[in-house]
């Protein structure tokens, strides 16, 4: 199959890889959101991590790990990116669609993206439980 | 010293054609090209007399006589004609009725057996399909316990396409003829790199293809034994009545031409390429699981061709994995699963986790592969792998000590 330059990109210079501590540590942490995502068995596993500015509500840094094919973690360094410097609620306004026409994904990679979209809201939504704010934005979304 | 990118290690998917086979084919498109059905002139002559060599060339190479090879497209129609021809021979009730003779395969032969065992499934024959064990190889206690008294064929492949494991075949062809069932093995990764004598291992059906063999693509045999027992087939294809009325249709004479010479080069050089290829295989094994830890090769580790591995990779994904390593050409898992999102049936089949059969590779040495291009490789997927591990979250939660088979993960 052939990939797009951008997913190559993606994949060759990951952006933004790693975490903010082992998952003991970030569960602790409550200026961290974790979203993590997918199943071994269905080939990709998405773990995307922000953290957040609990006065302003931006996300000030992101981090992301894959095990997943090119797409997917070019999707996943994709979504880092574009959270860098979003509030929460303009990053809950990144849709798959969004990546799959930014990375020219084919049809049979849609689901990385659909993938990425759930590791942001999981990670956001993780961020809002761990500080008691509700949840109406992420659900209605 | 250096090695030419990209690396060729997919031999078990196909391999280059020999040069001495494209010069021993070159005549017989523009220079002898008769037809050799036809009977009367020298240009049918000449042709028939190069088909006969070809025939008695592949007969030698697995202990066969020459009448009884018949040339074909390739494996995949030896396989069919050998199943669906041998089935409707000896159904015990004609067409349209249930229970028309019970058939013993197995869950991992190549999609070329099983889906025509599932079309003769349709037509009212019983079929089996035994399930391998884990180490992939299936036994002659197998299939005895399997076969029943209306049990016709057996078929069961000579060595697995995927991962290389060698069944026990002389002692289900003996088996086979105690209870006077027809066998067919499908030997396509077999045939042309180990000793083959079909009349001492008691073969009755014997599929091959060139193209495996460093041959040409499009052309194959399937042997049919003649003698103890002379062995039946109804014809898919109808006609002319060529190749004994089994296969009708003008024969590929330049393509059998180059599948005698490949088998001719195969018997005269398989012995020293097998010692060859083993080394490097067993070189390439040792480094990558001495290298890398939660690697596991799959399959029976010594009932295994020489020439060829499949191994998983624990935490990474096979995909990236095959673009981390593009410069090798390796196959992930079975080669027709590249398009799908399935793991290999094969590897599912012996129980390897789903995500370890996320992340196989499937390496297959050749004739014209160097010891430099396995240490090239060696390198170059050690270092895709640690890359990936880099940013497996997987590799993460078991360097923490986390059993991820104890995740409680959303399938999607």
């Amino acid at each position: 199959m052939a990939y797009h330059q951008k997913v190559i990109d993606h994949y060759e210079h990951p952006r933004n890889v790693g975490n903010f501590g082992t998952s003991e540590e970030v569960k602790q942490r409550k200026d961290i959101g974790v979203g993590l995502v997918g199943a071994p068995e269905c080939g990709d596993v998405m773990q995307l991590q922000i953290k957040v500015n609990d006065e302003t509500g931006v996300i000030e840094d992101a981090r992301f790990k894959c095990f997943g094919c090119g797409s997917a973690i070019a999707s996943s360094s994709l979504a880092t990116e574009w959270l860098k410097g979003k509030t929460l609620e303009e990053g809950l306004q990144i849709k798959n669609t969004m990546i799959v026409e930014e990375l020219q994904l084919p049809p049979v990679k849609i689901h990385c993206s659909v993938l990425a979209e759930d590791a942001i809201r999981s990670a956001i939504r993780d961020y809002k439980k761990k500080n008691g704010i509700a949840e109406e934005e992420a659900q209605s979304a | 010293m250096g090695v030419n990118l990209p690396i060729y290690f997919d031999n078990a998917a196909t391999t280059k054609c020999d040069p001495r086979v494209v010069e021993a084919m070159l005549p017989y498109f523009t220079e002898v090209y008769g037809n050799p059905g036809s009977r009367n002139h020298s240009f049918g002559w000449a042709a028939e007399e190069a088909v006969d060599r070809a025939r008695q060339q592949v007969a030698r190479l697995i202990g066969a006589d020459r009448k009884e090879i018949i040339f074909t497209s390739g494996a995949t129609e030896s396989n069919n004609l050998a199943l669906k021809g041998a089935a409707r021979m000896y159904a015990k009730k004609p067409a349209g009725q249930e229970h028309r003779g019970h058939i013993v395969t197995c869950a991992i032969e190549h999609k070329a057996v099983l889906d025509p065992a599932k079309r003769l499934q349709k037509e009212g024959f019983d079929v089996t399909f035994l399930e391998p064990p884990a180490d992939g190889v299936i036994t002659r206690a197998m299939v005895e316990e399997a076969l029943r008294d209306d049990t016709i064929l057996v078929s069961i492949m000579w060595a697995n396409n995927e991962i290389g494991t060698i069944n026990e075949v002389p002692e289900i062809g003996a088996l086979c003829h105690e209870r006077g069932v027809i066998f067919h093995t499908d030997a396509t990764q077999w045939v042309g790199k180990m000793p083959t004598d079909v009349v001492r291992d008691n073969i009755d059906l014997l599929s091959m293809s060139g193209h495996k063999i460093y041959g040409p693509k499009g052309v194959g045999a399937l042997y049919v034994r003649r003698r103890r027992p002379r062995v039946r087939l109804q014809a898919i294809a109808e006609g002319g009545g060529q190749e004994r009325g089994f296969r009708s249709g003008t024969l590929n004479v330049p393509g059998i031409v180059g599948l005698g010479a490949a088998c001719e080069i195969c018997m005269q050089e398989m012995d020293s390429e097998r010692e060859r290829l083993l080394a490097m295989r067993n070189r390439l094994e040792e480094q990558i699981t001495g290298r890398l830890d939660t690697v596991q090769v799959n399959g029976h580790r010594e009932r295994r061709l020489p020439h060829l591995t499949n191994i998983s990779f624990g935490f990474v994904e096979g995909e990236s994995l095959m673009m981390a390593t593009k410069e090798i050409a390796m196959s992930s898992g079975s080669a027709c699963t590249s398009a799908s999102l399935e793991p290999s049936y094969v590897l599912k089949g012996l129980g390897v986790g789903d995500d370890l059969a996320h992340s196989s590779l499937r390496i297959s040495l050749g004739r014209f592969n160097t010891g430099e291009e396995v240490d090239y490789a060696i390198d170059a997927i050690v270092r895709a792998v640690e890359k990936l591990r880099e940013l497996s979250p997987l590799y993460d939660l078991h360097k923490e000590g986390i059993d991820i088979t104890k995740i409680q993960w959303q399938a999607h």
